[in-house]
């Protein structure tokens, strides 16, 4: 039988794999944007589980709004993507260095 | 059906700026041709008449609406007064300065609308979903704003590393909440108080949560360890971009710092305070030390601005002592006070980048200030008062700012946390004061004399010397600060 | 136990019957004249074989970035129509429901004025 912890390491083993994707990965930006919408859905994971077993309808009230800022957040993050391909003819990662200091 | 309509009075400001935002929204796509300065002025009457708005509809007490959604009270209302403020001003001191690098598009004042309307829903959220939904207003509206000059490489590389930072920061913020829901099975900032009172909530889940909630505002407030981000979205971002990060966005944070951390998460303050106490020691030391090295002034501004975000999360954590309370409000009104006076001197650090900069021309190395007593003396002595200021020299409002939040941590016990601060805040007086220094003693670079438009040069002015003014009597703001929180509590 | 599935199988069944009739119609009634570009596979601006990692045109983001804006929006409705009826049977509070999913999709009927207008729309 499946328990609420069961979801919650669903959810927090998600987490893990989208912030490791965010700091390891070097090469595309956009693995970068997957692993941030990754990051976003194991958070609508985690509160669909306790909205389940809360018997509580706001959590899942809270992960349609998500859905949407999320997309909104993808649109805004693909929208510089491009932005910056154009000036910098190129996504990777490791070449977002002129600023340091 | 347990349904009511919900009194929209209490939000008739926000209700007001959302329409607005609407209409410049139309108004900019039929009205081409005279779009940009309908835009902006559209924007600047929205703002003032919102700020209007909101005085008439203060009610001097706790007022919630929107199904608990919505809360309308007096710490609300003075922060959002304070943002259309430096939202005003910020938009005044960048408009000739976007017109000189042809990006003065009709969207950047929308924008700037639409993030003051996402702050103004942080500022009064009384729910884990208007906070979410606010800061992802803002934070949307302010990563498209940094990228707003498009060709220009270094622009858009900065917005993307604030996206990617500031979504984990949304990403890290959102996992706090949903275990904060899990453990008190609401996302009422006063459900989960009871909660905490009543002790009915799951303390591990619970205290897994805070941590994830603590490390989000840590990321939007721009603190050490969270803190990569910050000089490299001042410096990249354009200089009148990089004016209205620094300053409204750091009210709205310190706002939600104050509703989820005190609001809801009162009860279990000693834990909070732990993490914040290492953030602020580490956010003052590093801040300090990594301006010293800096040679472009919006660097060093954002790592001074570390140190000061630091500084006011020493208010926020010298509330509670061992389970007594009596500090909460003397070191909460501290904080707010801190913020308040770090968004009025960092209003006047990056408007004096603004007016030495034009068309062609960036000023952002300190050799840019060389002279500039020799160019415009006036200017020279409003840019030492924000120096002094941020320093912490005597009777200018910075050092009265650094002193009730020194106060406070004295206050609640915590000597050594007050003695580092001290110590690193002299160690800082150095990069200040080598700015002083190019600007009286060095000869200009370039002697050219300084443009800008006469409201500018007003406000500018004016500005300035807010600072010194309200150096020599912060009392007024000061005990509106506690007046506010006292009021709202 | 088992006929509890019933509705399930009819299910199949109508699917299968709406996806093949329009093919065996087709084949029926249709004239039918083969020649070598109708038998080609086909896919919507693309050569069909050809390396999938290819790079395709920056505007097919642009259409995909204002489409999934209002894919999404449109899941705040489906909550909405749920609890609707109920409020209907509340009485005069349901003007005040409608009304507010109004001001709502009014909200997105703007943004796609401003989208059009500014020719984000337009293909060239």
């Amino acid at each position: 039988m499946l328990s609420l912890s069961h979801f919650l390491i669903l959810g927090a083993i998600l987490f893990a794999i989208s912030v490791v994707g965010i700091f390891l990965n070097r090469k595309n930006l956009i693995v970068l944007l997957m692993a941030i919408e990754l990051m976003l859905l194991s958070v609508n994971m985690n509160f669909v589980a306790f909205s389940h077993y809360l018997g509580d309808i706001a959590g899942q009230v809270f992960v349609f709004f998500i859905l949407t800022v999320a997309a909104a957040e993808s649109a805004i993050g693909l929208a510089i993507l491009i932005v910056m391909f154009r000036n910098m003819r190129t996504i990777h990662v490791d070449d977002l260095d002129s600023l340091k200091g | 059906m347990n349904f009511v309509v919900p009194d929209f009075y209490p939000a008739a400001a926000e209700i007001f700026v959302a329409v607005m935002a609407l209409v410049i929204m139309l108004a900019s796509t039929f009205a081409r041709s005279v779009a940009r300065n309908l835009a902006y002025l559209l924007t600047q009457a929205t703002l003032i008449a919102a700020a209007f708005i909101t005085i008439f509809t203060m009610e001097g007490e706790v007022v919630h609406t929107f199904s608990n959604l919505f809360i309308s009270d007096l710490l609300g209302d003075v922060l959002k007064l304070m943002i259309y403020f430096s939202t005003a001003i910020a938009l005044l001191y960048g408009r000739g300065y976007l017109a000189d690098r042809k990006i003065d598009k009709p969207e950047y004042y929308l924008l700037a609308l639409l993030m003051t309307l996402g702050m103004m829903v942080m500022v009064t959220a009384n729910h884990m979903l208007p906070m979410y939904i606010g800061l992802e207003m803002m934070s949307l509206a302010l990563y498209t704003m940094v990228a707003f000059d498009r060709d220009s490489a270094r622009s858009t590389e900065a917005a993307m590393k604030y996206f990617v930072l500031g979504a984990l920061a949304s990403g890290l913020l959102l996992y706090g909440m949903s275990m904060v829901y899990g453990a008190t099975g609401t996302l009422e900032f006063s459900g989960v108080a009871q909660a905490l009172y009543n002790q009915t909530a799951n303390q591990t889940v619970l205290m897994f949560g805070v941590v994830f909630l603590v490390a989000g505002i840590c990321f939007k407030l721009g603190v050490v360890p969270f803190h990569m981000w910050v000089p490299d979205v001042y410096q990249g971002a354009p200089t009148a971009v990089t004016l209205v990060i620094a300053t409204a966005p750091k009210l709205a944070a310190f706002a939600m710092a104050v509703r989820l951390l005190i609001w809801a998460l009162f009860d279990i303050a000693e834990e909070w305070q732990m993490m914040l106490m290492l953030v602020a020691a580490a956010s003052i030391v590093l801040g300090n030390l990594a301006a010293i090295a800096q040679q472009n002034i919006k660097r060093m501004l954002a790592y001074s601005g570390i140190s000061h975000m630091g500084f006011m999360l020493l208010g926020l954590l010298a509330g509670v002592v061992e389970g007594d309370r009596h500090f909460a409000l003397n070191a909460y009104s501290s904080a707010m006070f801190y913020a308040i006076s770090y968004v009025i001197m960092s209003l006047a650090s990056f408007g004096m980048l603004i007016l030495l900069s034009r068309a062609g021309f960036e000023a952002e190395n300190i050799d840019d200030f060389k002279g500039l007593n020799k160019r415009s003396s006036w200017y020279a002595l409003m840019m030492l008062f924000v120096m002094f200021s941020m320093a912490g020299v005597p009777f200018f409002i910075g050092f009265f700012a650094k002193l009730s939040v020194l106060q406070a941590v004295v206050a609640a016990g915590y000597f050594w946390l007050a003695v580092l601060a001290v110590v690193m805040s002299v160690i800082g007086a150095f990069y200040y004061l080598r700015v002083v220094k190019v600007m009286y003693f060095d000869e200009p670079v370039d002697s050219s004399p300084i443009h800008a438009a006469p409201e500018v040069r007003v406000m500018l002015s004016a500005n300035g010397l807010a600072i010194a003014a309200l150096g020599l009597a912060p009392q007024a703001l000061m005990s509106l600060c506690a007046f506010a929180l006292l009021r709202s509590l | 136990m088992l006929e509890n599935y019933f509705p399930v199988l009819m299910f199949m069944l109508v699917g299968l019957g709406f996806g093949l009739a329009p093919v065996i119609l087709g084949r029926l009634l249709a004239p039918y004249r083969p020649d070598s570009e109708k038998n080609s596979p086909y896919e919507c601006g693309f050569e069909a074989f050809e390396d999938a990692r290819m790079k395709f045109d920056v505007r097919y983001y642009l259409i995909a970035i204002l489409f999934i804006l209002f894919d999404l929006e449109i899941a705040f409705l489906f909550p909405w129509a749920t609890v609707f009826q109920e409020f209907i049977a509340a009485g005069e509070i349901a003007w005040f429901v409608f009304g507010s999913v109004m001001v709502f999709l009014a909200i997105l009927v703007i943004g796609y004025i401003v989208e059009w207008k500014n020719g984000a729309l337009d293909w060239e």
